[in-house]
């Protein structure tokens, strides 16, 4: 056995034992025999800032198609807009340039979701994350809570939308792939179920172990996000936040939601209870 | 049968008469309140018509960093805190007995419920959707596990008990005797249905910034956002009626007795009292607070500044006057003080949901001209029925006054 086959086998067992973590890590998030959530896995050591999934993005939902000719747009670190739902990056880092692709990080349990009052923001069954217009009553409590600041909201419009990445939703539906992953020229993006990717990330480290930080960006991060990101220098470096926890996000207001009913239960008898009370203590002192 | 068509035809047309007569104007048109209030509301209503044909966008300087502006930060987290007098005092009044409070609770439940009224309306102005605003009442899907739901529920509920505290007051001006000693026979249900949503509520708007984690700068996120949203209400509430009661008393003096004058001194003192030791109370919880997350180093910066002017300035300052001046009982320092603390919750609601929010994001907020008129307009819009009210209905004096026969 050389080298690699022997570098081979171990991936084969770290990724086994990553199905077991990914599978324990899962139990916390949903609960046991729920349809697997899909994703995408980032490998920012792959993408060369090409453009071409900003190009595939907007064609497929019929957004104005950028021309990725110019190196203008790459001057500057963009955020997502209405109109476009994905952009690259260019970081320069100590490792060179780096390309980011941002979007939708579609989360595990997300604050988007868990904050929008009417269900508009919603996780499919699928794992895409997506806005129901018949729904959404323009709130906006959704961008508060994101904490990757996605979902952008349509402040010239009488008929105003939120809009984001929906991991191409209907297209999965058809069968199909993604847009962006399917225009990518580099493989620098992968779809597949969030084990998988975790699996493919983590044998894409232990292999290539000096081509990698040892971290996989989103597999805790804001309870843990559908969408994986790989990359050879620390995430803070590349415009991401790494200062985000990995609690869940209704697990910030669980607390509060449990004591609502409490408060709604035992206020009134204690608040009646003090009436009578003192009501009459001043009965006694008449 | 004929006849008494004709006369309850007849007692229709009189309650209608009475109606039109009370629905004109009292009092002298130019009085320099009208002057200024009457054109903010005109361009107000005119940029309102903007704001919806034209977006948000048109009239306000939201942005994507900042979807909640002024109209969430002040209308309705400030507005709401504002109108927690009315769940304090009737709880004072209805729960406790403590009946020397009873002349002051009429003006503010009608303060406490105009303010819903009107920060639930300045609400459906900042809905980008505002038609699908029903969609989580009648369950269109409902977001159960949503703070924000929760609320919207709450608001709703507590408008309606606040309604039914006052309706005794409608029934007494329209002389619907019966109707009013049924309505009053509900209060303390509806009373202890009121605080029960109030407290909820009001910690509700707190925990809505739980999610804010993140964005919101480490001085003012906690996990006990609810808890000092709950507390800060009370002396918030407190000193608007304070600050309320002391215009009306001047204003509308010829409503109100000479001896209910004398009383309303008394009660301010009482007042005083309620609001510093909830001051001490929050202060206590926010010093606590502030030990446990070891946010030292923070008031080294600009931030740290910016905090302690909202929590020693405005808020540890004016309890120390309410103390002072329940102690010496001198009125003065007591009205200072209950300004101070208004501007301490301004503060306070702002920087939660504006000003500390997203501080460490390069994008940058600050209100429209249109948007602080709108403000204005909400505000001023809100005084004119109020005033409506109190100069028609018995809610200053106690007894209904001489009405045409
Ligand atoms: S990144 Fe933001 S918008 Fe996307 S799923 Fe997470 S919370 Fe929602
Ligand atoms: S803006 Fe729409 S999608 Fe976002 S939280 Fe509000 S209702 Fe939900």
């Amino acid at each position: 056995m050389d080298r690699r086959e022997f570098l081979g086998l171990a991936g084969a067992a770290t990724a086994l034992a990553a199905t077991g973590t990914a599978a324990a890590s899962g139990s916390t998030g949903t609960s046991a025999g729920a349809p697997e959530f899909v994703g995408i896995l980032v490998d920012t050591t792959r993408c060369i800032g090409c453009r071409q999934c900003e190009v595939a993005c907007a064609e497929a939902h019929g957004l104005p198609v950028p021309d990725p000719r110019t190196d203008e747009a790459l001057a500057e670190h963009r955020d997502t807009t209405t109109t476009q739902w994905t952009v690259v990056n260019r970081f320069d880092t100590d490792r060179g340039e780096v390309f980011v692709k941002k979007q939708c990080m579609h989360c595990g349990q997300p604050a988007c979701a868990a904050a929008c009052p009417t269900n508009a923001m919603e996780k499919t069954h699928e794992g895409p994350i997506i806005w129901h217009g018949d729904r959404c009553m323009g709130c906006r409590y959704c961008m508060v809570a994101c904490p990757f600041d996605i979902p952008k909201f349509e402040y010239m419009s009488p008929n105003p939308r939120i809009q984001k990445c929906i991991m191409c939703h209907d297209r999965l539906q058809e069968g199909k792939l993604p847009a962006c992953v399917e225009a990518c020229p580099m493989d620098a993006l992968t779809f597949g179920t969030k084990r998988e990717l975790m699996e493919e990330a983590r044998t894409r480290i232990y292999n290539h172990p000096d081509d990698y930080v040892h971290h996989i960006y989103g597999e805790f991060e804001a309870g843990g996000t559908d969408w994986l990101y790989l990359a050879a220098v620390p995430f803070d470096q590349i415009g991401f936040r790494t200062d985000l926890g990995s609690d869940t996000y209704p697990d910030y207001t669980r607390e509060f939601l449990y004591a609502v009913p409490l408060v709604f239960l035992g206020f009134p008898p204690l608040l009646y209870g003090l009436s009578e009370l003192t009501r009459r203590r001043e009965g006694g002192e008449e | 049968m004929m006849a008494s068509t004709t006369q309850s035809l007849e007692r229709q047309r009189s309650l209608w008469e009475f109606l039109r007569e009370e629905l004109r104007p009292k009092g002298p048109l130019l009085t320099p309140f009208n002057i200024i209030s009457i054109p903010v509301i005109l361009v107000g209503l005119v940029l309102v018509v903007i704001r919806f044909a034209r977006g948000l966008g048109s009239v306000t300087n939201l942005n994507q960093a900042y979807p909640w502006g002024l109209w969430i930060g002040f209308d309705v987290m400030t507005g709401v805190a504002f109108a927690g007098g009315a769940y304090i005092i009737t709880f004072t009044v209805h729960v406790l007995h403590a009946e020397k409070y009873h002349p002051i609770v009429r003006a503010t439940v009608l303060n406490g419920f105009l303010s819903y009224l009107f920060y639930a309306g300045a609400l459906t102005l900042d809905l980008g959707r505002p038609w699908h605003i029903i969609n989580p009442i009648i369950g269109n899907k409902f977001g159960y596990n949503s703070i924000l739901f929760l609320v919207a529920w709450h608001f709703l509920l507590y408008m309606a008990s606040e309604f039914l505290e006052f309706s005794p007051v409608v029934a007494e001006w329209l002389n619907l005797e019966a109707a009013r000693r049924f309505l009053n026979r509900m209060t303390l249900g509806v009373v202890i249905f009121g605080v029960t949503l109030s407290s909820l509520h009001q910690s509700g708007l707190g925990a809505l910034f739980l999610f804010s984690k993140p964005k919101l700068h480490p001085l003012w996120y906690t996990e006990f956002l609810p808890v000092l949203f709950l507390v800060s209400s009370i002396f918030a509430g407190i000193s608007m009626i304070i600050f309320e009661g002391t215009i009306s008393h001047r204003v509308f003096a010829d409503q109100i007795d000479p001896e209910h004058h004398h009383t309303f001194e008394d009660i301010v003192f009482g007042l005083a009292k309620g609001a510093a030791v909830s001051m001490y109370v929050y202060l206590f919880v926010k010093f606590v607070i502030f030990v446990h997350g070891q946010h030292w180093d923070y008031l080294g910066t600009k931030w740290g500044a910016w905090f302690l002017v909202e929590v020693l300035i405005f808020t540890l300052v004016p309890c120390a006057l309410f103390t002072h001046g329940h102690r010496e009982r001198r009125m003065g320092l007591i009205r200072w003080a209950a300004v101070m603390t208004l501007v301490g919750i301004i503060l306070n609601r702002l920087n939660v949901s504006m000003i500390a929010f997203n501080w460490n994001n390069p994008a940058t907020y600050v209100p429209s001209i249109p948007e602080i008129w709108i403000t204005f307009m909400v505000v001023f819009c809100e005084i004119w029925v109020f005033r409506w009210v109190v100069l028609r209905m018995p809610v200053l004096r106690e007894k209904p006054g001489p009405r045409p026969a």
